[in-house]
């Protein structure tokens, strides 16, 4: 008997915490199948965020560092710069990276700090309880917009991938979706190019995947569909997918 | 001895973190510190460190929580609103017992304050500042030759006991040139050995983890209890003061860093019209010389604290002599200068017993 | 042995490194020193000021308050630093920009055409050597052999004619006395 497909080396044989129909579960497995891929988990470290993905620390078999809400960015320019010959990925969620630490990620890319951050969207706040995210959509119910995001209180969702592709730093910059087989696989492409772009020296790389959260969108746990369907007809028009940058840092001047 | 240099304190603090192995700093300017970036972003390059301007302290604690996460020696400074912004970090590196060093140039506050040398955020560097149960390593230098040799202990402390280190200066220590004599060996950092929580590469051994957080039930209280068995190993043994003339005093002044060098002139003028003056200065502002304090309010009747600030250091003075003697206050906050002539007058009240007692014998 | 002394001036007229030089010059001399610049917001509006001490003790605090000597190179920092001067203090009065007289009678008063003496020494800039000499003779604090030597170890890039002619001007102003 031959055993095709088995967990990776790069993520620990433990329960997760993810709820049921969560996009986390996937995101994590991708990051760790591409360090195996690269051969890099012995000299990766990996920085938690605030946030659902908190215990990162504990899943990815890599050294891992947690710290403040939003930090990332800047933790893994710590680490980077400290010891350039360790590979540094940034986990952050949409609370984390484009709300309190919009400023951190923002001047990661204007550095072209030689890191990979993944950037998971999903829209809302998961590990505080449905608070509106800064990448809410319009009109969609959060504890803290019961009656749906309206611009006159909340303004509109932001557009991480776009805005960051006006900085001459950033390096690469392309949105996926794990809601579908296909955009799995593209996903793990994304990520794979994001980390051999560190290996390669050539500066900031982020992937955007918008992601699921079932248990605080209200969709049914028990079918996962509905918020397939969520990403698919509410999230996709508001963050189109594709490559927002792709220059090596070579040709950046 | 070494050739004295003429050099400013902020320099002489940023060089003799170099020259304690740090070789990663991040900052962000803010006057009386602009110097310390100043001066590392050429200087450490030259010894293979990196140094990074970030778009803000809270950004700069982060990098330098990164940073000390790999064992690496670093730092970052500030000046007081800037030290408010960086209490974030240093909770996380509190809780997650990484050994960074800090400096923070003090100025007037509260809020944007002045940029004049000011004594007023004792409370936020001896009591922790950001939230949560912690303690940092906090020393106070008062002249240029002390700035350039502190960050030596301060890192040896760090890495000993896992927490951060403190140099608490001020605007005009930071601001003024004095000779200056490094007085510690060069620690060339490859000689150090990588401490057995450091990330960087986990082939070959188990991975690790840094972090401050334990969501089980009891888990942070177990951390904490740990950390407090090493804080009381503090107390016992990294107190530093200095005294001066202390035998026979019947006043007793207690001033650290720039106050108490106002306080030796003070000292010197009263000695000369015959008043029995003595000094004790704090060198470590946590832990606090209580042990000495308590023992010497066993024979001194009067204690005079003199600070810029509106009274802060007089709290942990008042605390550790409980009512054995009577402690006196001379403070003057916002970052206004303390002459030895106004010491002398509250002395001279003291004596004729026309003080008022900060906290009177019971 | 205490020598406080107050330095001020518009930007750009070697105040700051003057005072510079002078605690230089004193820690060669062996003596305690300290230098403490006016900095940030003092500095905005183009006039610049600095403190130095040399004393046999160690400096209590680097900024000087009532000064023993101050050294006022242009109009508006006569205003501000004659009413300093401890009693029986030293005000040196560059006339060369200084219209002004000076109106207190308990302090001795030493008037210098700093830049006058610089430009015909063929250097305008080195008008703050030509105060510096008349500092040093007047008051003996320092003298000008040490602050000549010191001159090269804060003026690093100078050519040595250059140091040479910063000497004359240092010269030149000692010539200066009290009437």
């Amino acid at each position: 008997m031959q055993l095709l497909n088995k967990k990776p080396e790069s993520l620990l044989d433990v329960k997760m915490h993810y709820c049921p129909g969560c996009g986390h579960g996937i995101i994590h497995r991708l990051v760790a199948e591409v360090m195996d891929e690269l051969g890099i988990r012995g000299r990766t470290v990996g920085v938690a965020p605030v946030g659902c993905a908190v215990f990162a620390d504990t899943y990815f078999n890599c050294d891992m560092i947690q710290g403040p809400h939003g930090r990332g960015p800047a933790e893994a320019t710590g680490i980077k710069r400290a010891k350039p010959d360790t590979i540094v990925f940034s986990y952050q969620g949409d609370g984390d990276l484009a709300s309190i630490g919009m400023a951190e990620i923002v001047h990661a890319a204007i550095r072209s700090e030689n890191i990979t951050v993944i950037f998971v969207n999903n829209a809302i706040y998961g590990m505080t309880g449905g608070q509106m995210a800064p990448t809410t959509l319009m009109g969609q119910k959060a504890t803290t917009c019961v009656e749906g995001r309206n611009a006159k209180q909340a303004g509109y969702p932001i557009r991480m991938s776009e805005m960051l592709a006006t900085i001459d730093g950033a390096t690469y910059l392309e949105r996926t979706t794990v809601h579908t087989a296909p955009g799995v696989v593209k996903t793990k492409m994304a990520i794979k190019k994001a980390f051999q772009n560190q290996i390669d020296g050539k500066g900031f790389s982020m992937v955007e995947i918008l992601s699921m959260c079932p248990t605080n969108w209200g969709t049914r746990l028990d079918n996962p569909s509905e918020a397939t369907k969520f990403v698919a007809e509410g999230m996709l028009p508001v963050f189109p997918l594709g490559v927002y940058k792709d220059a090596c840092a070579a040709d950046k001047k | 001895m070494a050739e004295k240099k003429l050099m400013k304190g902020n320099e002489a603090l940023a060089e003799g973190a170099i020259r304690a192995g740090c070789r990663f700093f991040a900052g962000y300017p803010i006057t009386p510190q602009n110097e310390i970036p100043e001066y590392m972003s050429w200087r450490l390059p030259q010894v293979g460190g990196a140094f990074v301007q970030a778009e803000s302290e809270v950004s700069a604690i982060n990098m330098v929580y990164g940073a000390g996460a790999t064992g690496v020696r670093c730092m970052t400074s500030s000046s007081s609103p800037g030290m408010s912004l960086k209490q974030e970090g240093i909770s996380y590196a509190a809780g997650a017992d990484l050994p960074i060093f800090i400096g923070n140039v003090m100025r007037g506050g509260p809020g944007l304050g002045n940029i004049a040398g000011a004594q007023g955020d004792y409370w936020q560097a001896t009591r922790g500042g950001g939230h949560g149960d912690y303690r940092c390593f906090v020393m106070a230098p008062n002249c240029v030759t002390e700035l350039g040799n502190f960050p030596h202990k301060c890192f040896e402390v760090a890495f000993k006991y896992r927490l951060p280190s403190m140099v608490l200066a001020d605007g005009i220590l930071g601001q003024m040139m004095e000779p200056v004599e490094f007085k510690h060996p060069e620690i060339d950092p490859k000689t150090l050995t990588e401490p057995a929580w450091a990330l960087g590469k986990c082939e070959g051994r188990d991975k690790r983890i840094v972090k401050s957080y334990d969501l089980k039930e009891g888990g942070v209280e177990i951390m904490v209890n740990e950390r407090v068995q090493r804080y009381k190993a503090i107390e016992q043994s990294e107190v530093l003061y200095e005294e001066q003339m202390i035998e026979d005093a019947d006043i007793v002044l207690v001033a650290y860093g720039i106050s108490s060098r106002v306080c030796v002139a003070a000292m010197k003028q009263a000695r000369e019209k015959g008043l029995k003056v003595g000094l004790l200065r704090p060198i470590t502002l946590w832990p606090f010389p209580k042990a000495r304090l308590i023992e010497l309010s066993k024979r001194v009747k009067n204690f005079l604290v003199v600070e810029m600030s509106l009274g802060q250091m007089v709290e942990d003075v008042a605390l550790a002599i409980n009512g054995r003697a009577n402690v006196h206050l001379h403070a003057k906050p916002g970052a206004s200068v303390i002459t030895a002539d106004e010491v002398c007058k509250t002395m001279d009240k003291i004596l004729k017993k026309e003080a008022k007692e900060y906290a009177a014998v019971k | 042995m205490y020598q406080g002394i107050r330095i001020s001036g518009f930007g750009g007229q070697g105040v700051i490194s003057a005072g510079v030089l002078l605690a230089q010059a004193g820690m060669m001399e062996g003596k305690e020193v300290s230098f403490f610049p006016a900095y940030g917001a003092e500095m905005r509006g183009g006039t610049a000021n600095c403190s130095v001490v040399v004393a046999s003790d160690q400096v209590s605090t680097p900024i000087v308050t009532a000064p023993d000597t101050a050294i006022v190179l242009n109009e508006p920092s006569l205003a501000k630093f004659e009413p300093m001067v401890k009693p029986g203090g030293l005000l040196i009065v560059n006339t060369s920009l200084v219209n002004s007289k000076p109106t207190r009678k308990d302090i001795k008063i030493l008037n210098v055409p700093c830049n006058e003496i610089a430009s015909e020494l063929g250097n305008p800039k080195i008008m703050n050597m030509v105060a510096m000499g008349a500092f040093a003779a007047a008051t003996g604090a320092i003298t000008v052999d040490a602050i000549a030597k010191a001159l090269p170890k804060v003026y690093k890039k100078l050519k040595p004619e250059v140091i040479e002619l910063n000497v004359k001007a240092l010269k030149r102003g000692a010539e200066f006395k009290i009437s």
